[in-house]
């Protein structure tokens, strides 16, 4: 039994290794985050929080970090309302093509995200809304409706259909079943779908990349132009800020109903 | 006793669906009909043209460039989905109380920005990053040398941005698969290694074919790793694309060389699912 013995370390092992890679950017930024050199090394020579407070006061990371707030809530909020709407129309309803509507609503997920940046390029140019905060919420609504959509229909389908029976047989109209039974029971369904959008519209950069990047600048997209010319702790410590900020979504949308369903595996 | 609730009338359903269809129709139908037309822009005069095509496969560096990308996404896949094997494999039957949090922790690096990660990469393989600090100090190397720009540092955080997809893939797959077939196999004597090769690997495949696809494709589309990690050097079709754009300005062939990625696109999902097909009438 010495045998299986090795073994069974050997693969923890191996699994652990695999694991410290998917996760070594991360730390490793985490690490440099509290360094206080203008250039990029490792290891760090201190420990302090100078980087921090100077990301805190760099007027060009707060305007960056509004700018995706809003877009992202915007984008996400948007993403849900119609997503929701059209998401009980594909799950309950009875008309011709609703199985071809299905697949429409989850086509952009396949789509590359370069080949669709540079079509909303050429659309929004003409348009005059390159580089503004509208059609970078038009752009991420298309990229998050299909996750918005599949989720709430999830949801929809495990809805318990008797309940809303009881509640219409108890004199609720259709509008009072939908408020007081419905949404309440969709709930995480709903803030998960929401939470989703966020996160895909506020970590999205090869669009913002293609349609904004003088007026609008998103937080990745600030990071990205950053990191071109230079790279200090400044950026490390704003990298971790913006990972912070996404871990909390994450948290909640595994509490909710799981990260792995959420994402769609 | 279950009494149906009335069914709504169709009027509504059409109302409820309408704002989503529209809203699909205007940031996603409608520009890459426009991207499709844009690339068929002639020169001068109204009509449609093909001269953007003509130019991109008359060219051989075009040519060069799209072998490029097939072959760094062949690479990706190669590395991504046999670390993503062992991973999905761990959880999928794992009986820890840590395996939510696990799954969730291999999962969750998918909803962080990839900009972010690349930098990490950046920072690891840098000229005063951690694996030159490293070998230095062991002695291996006298001076630093760069691996941060090119080919190799691209593959490198590619395959680490693309791995939770293939996890997240395969494990899809080997939840929906019998964990007791497994046992059955090893009740029957059969050796570890066995159990692997001929029941655990054939029964897997559909799992890795999926996640081979996801990385496949996120590969070939991705830009801003190329972008930040090849240091100019690393041509692939999306930072063509990108400098085709943003620096030349050429949009007509812009979209020529986007509709080309999507062709190839096409291809390959249209392969996958005739193999993924051979393979389930097999098993």
């Amino acid at each position: 039994m010495k045998h299986d013995r090795t073994v069974r370390v050997a693969w923890h092992l191996l699994i652990g290794l695999i694991y410290l890679f998917l996760l070594a950017p991360l730390i490793i930024v985490l690490i440099v985050s509290f360094d206080i050199r203008p250039y990029l090394s490792f290891p760090p020579a201190s420990f302090s929080l100078i980087s921090y407070a100077r990301v805190l006061h760099n007027p060009l990371f707060l305007q960056a970090g509004k700018t995706s707030l809003l877009i992202g809530g915007c984008s996400a909020g948007l993403s849900l309302i119609v997503g929701t709407s059209a998401a009980f129309a594909l799950v309950r309803g009875h008309f011709p093509g609703r199985q071809s509507l299905q697949w429409f609503f989850l086509s952009p997920m396949l789509m590359p995200h370069i080949v669709l940046a540079v079509g909303l390029m050429m659309t929004l140019q003409p348009l005059g809304l390159l580089d503004t905060l509208t059609g970078l919420i038009l752009a991420h609504i298309s990229i998050t409706l299909p996750y918005t959509t599949r989720i709430v229909s999830s949801g929809i389908a495990q809805l318990d259909r008797t309940l809303e029976e009881a509640a219409r047989i108890h004199g609720a109209s259709p509008w009072q079943s939908f408020c007081r039974v419905i949404l309440p029971a969709l709930r995480p369904h709903l803030i998960t779908g929401f939470l989703i959008a966020f996160l895909f519209s506020f970590d999205e950069a090869v669009i913002a990349l293609f349609i904004a990047g003088h007026r609008a600048v998103t937080l990745p997209l600030a990071i990205y132009q950053y990191i071109q010319f230079r790279t200090d702790p400044q950026v490390a410590s704003l990298s971790v800020l913006v990972v912070l900020l996404s871990l909390v979504p994450i948290i909640i949308i595994e509490r909710l109903i799981n990260l792995r369903r959420a994402v769609g595996g | 006793m279950r009494v149906s609730v009335r069914k709504q009338p169709s009027w509504l359903q059409v109302l409820l669906i309408l704002p989503g269809v529209a809203a699909l129709v205007v940031t996603f139908v409608f520009p890459l009909l426009w991207l499709a037309r844009t690339s068929l822009q002639p020169t001068t005069g109204h009509t449609l043209s093909l001269h953007a095509y003509v130019r991109l496969f008359e060219d051989s560096f075009y040519w060069w460039v799209i072998g490029r990308t097939i072959f760094i996404g062949l690479l990706c896949v190669v590395i991504t989905v046999p670390m993503a094997f062992p991973v999905a494999l761990f959880l999928a039957r794992s009986q820890s109380r840590w395996r939510g949090t696990l799954t969730a922790l291999a999962i969750a690096p998918l909803l962080t920005s990839t900009v972010i990660r690349t930098y990490g990469w950046m920072v690891i393989l840098g000229r005063h990053g951690l694996i030159n600090t490293t070998l230095v100090w062991a002695g291996i190397l006298a001076q630093p040398t760069r691996l941060d720009n090119g080919p190799f540092a691209t593959v490198v955080a590619l395959v680490e941005i693309l791995l939770p997809y293939g996890i997240i893939s395969i494990l899809s797959h080997l939840s929906r698969l019998d964990a007791e077939l497994e046992q059955a196999a090893s009740l029957l004597g059969a050796r570890r290694l066995q159990v692997f090769w001929r029941v655990l690997l054939p029964l897997s495949l559909p799992g890795l074919m999926t996640a081979s696809l996801l990385v496949f494709v996120l590969a070939i589309s991705s830009l801003v790793t190329p972008q930040l990690m090849g240091g100019g050097r690393v041509f692939v079709l999306a930072t063509e694309i990108f400098n085709q754009t943003t620096i030349a300005l050429d949009w007509p062939f812009a979209g020529a060389l986007s509709i080309t990625l999507l062709a190839f696109f096409g291809i390959f999902v249209t392969l996958y699912q005739r193999i993924l097909q051979r393979v389930e009438s097999q098993s």
